[in-house]
Formats: C-alpha cells, sequence, structure tokens
C-alpha cells in the first residue's frame, strides 16, 4: 500500500510541475502577480512530494520488500542497513530518482532564499526549472518507474553488484548529482533571462552563488569519485578518462569557466552574452553526461542497465532543451548590448584566456569521448580512444592556462601591466623552482619534465600566497595592519587564493604520482619480501575469513623501515555469494601524503599467490587539492556582498536594472 | 595600434588558439586510437607488429597457464581464428575459461603472440563486453548455459 501512495506521489511531481512550468510563465506574460506567486508555491510543494516518494522508496529497501521489482533486483535481506539505503541509488531507477529529488531540492532552495529576486525573473526560472523536473518525472514513470510490483513476492533478492558496497556509494553519487544538477538553476537562470530579454550585471551576481555552490559540490563528487575507483577496483588508477569520468569532467570544465565568466559580467558588465551561452553549454554537458551514463550506449560500471526506450527517452530530452535552448540563445542574443571594454592584458583579458583555455578543453574530452561512438554507429567501426589521447591533448592545454593562474588575479580590471605582476610572481618563480631543485636533490632519478611539473606546482602555491600578502600589503605597511587587512580581505579573494591554492596541490599530486610511483608484481610465499618505497614489506600467510555477505581470503603483510616494523596491512579477494562475484579489497596504507597499495592476485600452484605492490607518493594530495578547491568555493560563497538572501545589494541591484531597463 | 587593430591581433591570437587545439586533437588520434579486432578478422586485416589494438574474444577452455613469476598465457578464440597471449600482472578478477575478455597491446615481431598491457574482464558473472559480444554475435557464435547477451 505503502508502495502505491509513494507511486502515487510522483505522479503528483509530475502534476505540480506541469502546474509549475506553465502558470508562472502565464503570470510573467500577462503581468499577472498571482500567477507567478503560484511558482514558489508549486516548486516546495513538488520537492516535498518528490521527497516523500523516495522515502517511500528507501522504506521498501529498509524493510527487504522484494514484491517491489527494484528492489528484488538491487537488493538482499543480508546487506548491512547502509548499503540498503545507499542501494536505493545504486540501480538505474533509483539514481534517477535522487536525480529528480536534487533537481526539486534546488527549485524549493531558489523559491525559499530567492527572495530579493525580481519576481518576473524568479517566476520564469522557477517555470523552467519546472520544464526540467516535468521532463525526467516523465521519464521515470514512463521507463524506469522504481515502483513497479512483482507478483508472486520473491523470497530473496538479487543483491547489489559488490563493488557498490561501499561507503563510497553513499557518499559519492548525491555530491555528483548536487553540482551535475546544482547548474540546472544556472540554465533556468539563462533562459528566464533570455526570456525576458534583459540581462545585466545584476544578473551575474544571482547566478554566481548558485555557480559557486554547484561547483563546490561537482568538486567534491568527482574527487570522491575518484578516490572511490582508486581504492575500491584494486588496480591503483585514481583517474581512468573512463567516459563515464569524462561525462562528470566536461561539465566541471564548463562550470570552471562559468564561475570566471561570470565574474567579469558581475564586475564589469562585459562578456554577457557569452557568460549566458556558458550557463546553458554547462547544463546541456550535464544533461549530456546523464544520456551517456543512463542510456546504456556505454558499457561500464555506471550502466546498471541497457533498455533502448530509455537511451532513445533521454536524448529526446537533450535534444528539447539544448536545442530549445540553443535556439532561444540565437534568436534574442543579438539584442544584448556589449559590456564594458578593456585592454587584452587586464584581469578582464586574463578571465578570457581561462574561459578560451577551459572550453576548448571541453571540447577536447567531448571529442575523445564522443568520436567513438559517433563512428561506431557511422561506420560500424570500433575503437577505443584512451588514456594516451586525454593526456596528450588535456595535458598540454593545461600548461599555459596553469602558469597564467597566479597571474589573473594580480592584473587591474580594464587595463593591467603584466610587467608589473610579472616581477611581483618573481618570488613564487623561484620558490617553485627552489622547491623542485630540493626535490630533486633529496630524492633524484626521474624525467626531468616531472620536476617543471612540480616547480609549476610549487609556483602556484606560492602564487596564492603572493596574491593574499599583496592585498594586505604586507612589506608596505606594518606588520600588525598587514595582518588586520588580511582578515579583512572579502571573502572572495580568500575564495580565489584557496581555490588556486588547490589546483596547485592537485598539480603537485598528479606528477609526484605519474612520474615517481613504482610497482611490483611478484609472486610470494609466506616469509617473502618485496620493498617498495623504501619501505620492505613481508608476507605473513593468508586467512579465510567470512561477512554478512561474502567470503574472504585476506593476506598478510608487515611492513618495515630499515629493519624496524612500523606497521602492517591485510590486503583481500572477497567472494560475494549471492551473485558469485569476486571483488579486490586492496590493502592501502597512508604514510604522510604517500600511500603503499597492495592488491592479492591469483593462487599459483606450488602455494604461492601472486602479489601486486604500488608505491604512490604524495598521491593524496590529489584529492586533498580537491577538497582544498571545494573549500575556496565555499569561502567565496560566504562573501557578504554575494550571500544569497542578501536584501541590501539586490534593493540597489534592483534600482539598478531598472535603470538600465530606463535607458 | 589602433583599436580595431588590436581587437583583430585578439581575435586572431584565438583562433589561432583554437586552430592549434584542432591540431594537437588531430595529431593525438592519429596516435593513440586502439582499433578493436576479432580473432577472426586478423586473417584478412593487416596488423603490423607494434601497432596497438584491442583484441576482444573468449577465453579459450583449457589455455590458460601461468608461467614465470606473474605471466600468464592464454588463448583468445571466436571460435573462427585463435590468438595465443602472454601477459604479466594480474589478471582481473571475472577472468575465467570461457568467458569474454578484452585484451589490450599489441602483436610481437612475426606476429605469432600477442602481447597485452591490460586485460579487461569486468562487472559481473553476465557482463560480456559489448563490442565482444557485438562482434560474436555477428559471427553466429552461441554462447554456452547462461550466457545472455544484450
Amino acid at each position: 500500500m505503502i508502495i502505491e501512495i509513494g507511486h502515487y506521489a510522483l505522479i503528483l511531481v509530475l502534476a505540480t510541475s506541469i502546474v509549475q512550468s506553465l502558470l508562472p510563465l502565464a503570470g510573467t506574460l500577462r503581468n499577472d502577480p498571482a500567477l507567478m506567486a503560484v511558482a514558489p508555491a508549486a516548486a516546495t510543494a513538488g520537492f516535498l512530494l518528490t521527497l516523500f516518494s523516495f522515502f517511500v522508496l528507501t522504506f521498501a529497501y529498509v524493510t527487504s520488500d522484494f514484491s517491489v521489482r527494484n528492489v528484488w533486483e538491487n537488493s538482499h535481506s543480508l546487506k548491512p542497513m547502509i548499503y540498503k539505503v545507499s542501494g536505493v541509488w545504486g540501480n538505474h531507477e533509483g539514481s534517477m530518482m535522487l536525480w529528480l529529488l536534487i533537481l526539486a531540492f534546488f527549485s524549493a532552495l531558489v523559491a525559499t532564499f530567492g527572495g530579493n529576486l525580481p519576481d518576473r525573473l524568479k517566476a520564469n526560472v522557477l517555470a523552467v526549472q519546472g520544464w526540467i523536473t516535468a521532463a525526467f518525472a516523465l521519464f521515470i514513470l514512463l521507463t524506469s518507474n522504481p515502483f513497479l510490483r512483482l507478483d508472486p513476492a520473491p523470497g530473496e533478492g538479487k543483491d547489489l553488484n559488490p563493488i557498490l558496497q561501499d561507503v563510497g556509494l553513499a557518499i559519492h553519487p548525491p555530491l555528483l548529482y548536487l553540482g551535475y544538477v546544482g547548474f540546472s538553476v544556472c540554465f533556468s537562470f539563462a533562459i528566464a533571462a533570455l526570456i525576458d530579454g534583459r540581462i545585466d550585471a545584476a544578473w551575474a551576481r544571482w547566478v554566481r552563488p548558485w555557480a559557486l555552490m554547484a561547483w563546490s559540490f561537482l568538486t567534491a563528487g568527482i574527487a570522491m569519485g575518484s578516490y572511490w575507483a582508486y581504492y575500491e577496483l584494486g588496480w591503483g588508477g585514481w583517474w581512468f578518462w573512463d567516459p563515464v569520468e569524462n561525462a562528470s569532467f566536461m561539465p566541471w570544465l564548463a562550470g570552471t569557466a562559468l564561475l570566471h565568466s561570470a565574474l567579469v559580467m558581475e564586475k564589469r558588465e562585459a562578456l554577457k552574452i557569452w557568460t549566458v551561452l556558458l550557463a546553458i553549454l554547462t547544463f546541456s554537458l550535464s544533461l549530456l553526461g546523464t544520456f551517456l551514463v543512463r542510456s546504456g550506449v556505454l558499457t561500464s560500471v555506471h550502466a546498471f542497465a541497457t533498455d533502448p526506450t530509455r537511451g532513445v527517452f533521454i536524448l529526446a530530452i537533450l535534444i528539447v532543451f539544448i536545442g530549445g535552448a540553443l535556439s532561444l540563445f540565437a534568436f534574442r542574443a543579438p539584442a544584448l548590448k556589449a559590456g564594458g571594454l578593456f585592454a587584452p592584458m587586464s584581469r578582464e583579458g586574463a578571465l578570457v584566456f581561462n574561459n578560451l583555455i577551459l572550453t576548448t578543453a571541453a571540447a577536447t574530452v567531448l571529442t575523445g569521448t564522443l568520436y567513438p561512438l559517433v563512428l561506431e554507429s557511422l561506420t560500424g567501426e570500433k575503437i577505443s580512444v584512451g588514456a594516451p589521447f586525454f593526456n596528450m591533448t588535456f595535458g598540454l592545454l593545461m600548461v599555459p592556462l596553469l602558469l597564467a593562474v597566479p597571474f589573473g588575479p594580480l592584473l587591474a580590471w580594464k587595463r593591467g601591466d603584466i610587467l608589473a605582476a610579472g616581477q611581483r610572481l618573481f618570488a613564487a618563480v623561484g620558490v617553485g623552482l627552489a622547491l623542485a631543485a630540493i626535490v630533486q636533490w633529496m630524492h633524484g632519478g626521474g624525467p626531468v619534465l616531472a620536476y617543471f611539473g612540480l616547480a609549476l606546482g610549487f609556483y602556484m602555491l606560492a602564487g596564492s600566497v603572493t596574491d593574499l600578502a599583496l592585498r594586505a600589503g604586507v612589506g608596505k605597511v606594518s606588520a600588525g595592519i598587514a595582518r588586520k587587512r588580511l582578515f579583512g580581505l572579502p571573502g572572495s579573494a580568500f575564495g580565489t587564493a584557496l581555490a588556486h591554492f588547490g589546483v596547485g596541490v592537485t598539480v603537485i599530486g598528479v606528477v609526484a604520482v605519474t612520474a615517481f610511483e613504482t610497482e611490483h608484481v611478484v609472486e610470494m610465499k609466506p616469509g617473502a619480501t618485496v620493498s617498495a618505497g623504501g619501505y620492505t614489506l613481508t608476507f605473513d600467510g593468508i586467512r579465510q575469513g567470512r561477512g554478512p555477505n561474502y567470503t574472504e581470503e585476506s593476506g598478510h603483510f608487515s611492513i618495515s623501515r630499515g629493519g624496524v616494523k612500523t606497521s602492517e596491512v591485510w590486503s583481500s579477494k572477497r567472494l560475494y555469494t549471492a551473485r558469485r562475484m569476486p571483488t579486490t579489497e586492496a590493502g592501502i596504507r597512508t604514510f604522510g601524503l604517500s600511500q603503499l597499495y597492495v592488491s592479492l592476485g591469483d593462487h599459483m600452484g606450488d602455494g604461492g599467490i601472486v602479489v601486486r605492490v604500488w608505491w604512490k607518493p604524495m598521491i593524496l594530495c590529489i584529492w586533498l587539492g580537491a577538497l582544498i578547491m571545494m573549500a575556496g568555493g565555499a569561502v567565496s560563497l560566504f562573501d557578504r556582498r554575494l550571500r544569497i538572501g542578501a536584501p541590501q545589494g539586490a534593493r540597489t541591484t534592483k534600482a539598478a536594472a531598472r535603470l538600465e531597463a530606463a535607458e | 595600434m589602433t583599436r580595431k587593430q588590436k581587437r583583430l591581433a585578439v581575435i586572431g591570437g584565438g583562433v589561432g588558439f583554437l586552430l592549434a587545439a584542432v591540431l594537437l586533437v588531430m595529431f593525438a588520434f592519429s596516435q593513440s586510437i586502439a582499433y578493436f579486432y576479432v580473432p577472426g578478422d586478423l586473417a584478412t586485416a593487416n596488423v603490423p607488429p607494434g601497432t596497438r589494438i584491442r583484441l576482444g574474444g573468449l577465453v579459450e577452455t583449457g589455455t590458460v597457464k601461468r608461467g614465470e613469476g606473474s605471466t600468464v598465457t592464454f588463448a583468445v578464440t571466436d571460435t573462427i581464428g585463435t590468438v595465443p597471449v602472454t601477459y604479466t600482472g594480474i589478471l582481473p578478477d571475472l577472468f575465467r575459461e570461457g568467458q569474454g575478455v578484452v585484451a589490450e597491446g599489441s602483436f610481437a615481431a612475426g606476429r605469432s603472440v600477442f602481447v597485452a598491457d591490460t586485460v579487461l574482464a569486468k562487472h559481473d558473472e553476465t557482463y560480456m563486453p559489448k563490442d565482444v559480444a557485438d562482434r560474436l554475435k555477428a559471427q553466429g557464435v552461441t554462447l554456452s548455459g547462461k550466457e545472455t547477451i544484450r
């Protein structure tokens, strides 16, 4: 019964979203405040209904109600509780429900915290959110309904894919979707503004917090997914350039570009048309990602099931929304006035450079991801575009961007002095090269290029510090005043410095792991040793064990350095009984920011076992850098000038908007 | 420079950058694309030694042999042709005789042995790499037992 109520609530979501998509729009066309006021109410109701529907599905999972087909296919009564809950979105239907829930959540956020928005804009934004909600609610109801029943109900479920039975599943998809779907708000703002035909600096000020929020979540979601793949798959890789990874990375690149171009638009009223286009493109890439992952055109751990009708349906959503948005854009964009002028060497110029490279990089990743699919559907030829392609293109494109990052914040708006900025960065360059030289002296070996990579990373760290120090006036004023000034800096200044610092940290991690990791594949019998990264691993033997829904064999290794035992690690292979599926649970030990990574292979005939040991120097920097970037986004978000509900800023910007309209 | 010249320089720079990126992408494609073959193709397709390809098919039953250390040899078949493969490293958890597999690597000199550096057999026991399933189905190979090809 409760299941049917949940199903019914989902149908009501479709109904409210249709109301939300039509009435407010009619309101703005007829200038009827009563109709416009429907939007927030409908958005909130839609969110509550989606939440209820989602809870019902979760309830079915928690109580192992196998009469629900979706639960039977993806759950098992012996599964630990946390995986029963996270397993709700560990399958196609459930993950679409999570998508819808987060979309409705963002609509409700706009409805609740958008009090300072002009009524017309708010009504239009929520109407566009309503269209997206309606499309996806319809998609779930018609092709991916999680509430279908089975009669008679089976006694036991088929269990969740063991790779997904991990805390990673509880964190990664919600974070990723908060980012992915969060960009829908930017999209809706762009479409709403195009419908109204009025876009000014205030628009950028309203959009930026949403873009920042979505970007921060997406950064965290991608980093979390990368770390999860790293420890769960047992291959020791942290990024595979898998199409599904690319699907989340492309919106991130476009979203990063959007954050920066919205800055120009907010401060200088320039790049209006481009910023609106980027807002559309970013969410279009999110939709494309959803299509790639959910339609079954790719085989991957994320493609749970293949059903052609789903692919066609999402493709239709994709074409309607992207095509519609771009047509509206083409129709309206020529009417937008170009904003402030600036010299090529200026803060604006630097941000344009940033946008040029980031969008080119996103286009490169898009080409590499779609080319095999397009080629196969046109000629039937099967090819694979792998890591070498992406490393060559993306890697090369990033070098000039990373070199330019510390320059950006040092250049003045309108007309900057690149030579002066270069002089101020002299110390940062020196610090970068010196630190890389120290690493070379202490570590030795490795390709020369790697040290330049490290120097680049250190230079970015020093560049961020330089930026803050210059703003605080270190060296020009007394230490006390400089400290006071530093703490008085706006949140966005700290946010910028932190985010750029985080990029530097990630660069250091990527370069160190790529250039200096060592891999040892050896056959070991109890008592055998292998050394990696200055540590010696001794294999002590195998122990059989049993978990709630799996059996496992674990190898025990003692880790010693200089003859002294410092720690130990277990590395296991599991066999999940319900699906007869084996998985590798790698043994990982952290030393500072570096890790030892041990995974077990096959038994040899003579009692030995194949063991794969990696030394991963500075690998934690990769994800630590992402966390710092995310923190930078959060700090920027709390900048008072950008606070979503700040009424002071709104009144002035509204007045400014009115002024512009009057002109 | 006049304002117009300046603007032209900026636009020219942007277009030049995009052109360079396009050339880079094309060069990278020519260097790093791996074509997919099943063993039956290899009699007619001329794949020179050292060219990187992906080889898909079934692991022939009874051919998996462990050699020195962690080197493994096995044969990949599509029932029309068979190719011997050597691989050094840990095989994926789901690697089994009679199951689908994709090996990535290149032929050693002489074209008789395929040296794989990556072996993929992922995800779950009913999973068959899509490329392999499509091609085997096209060649009329029926798979034994519960194996279903979607």
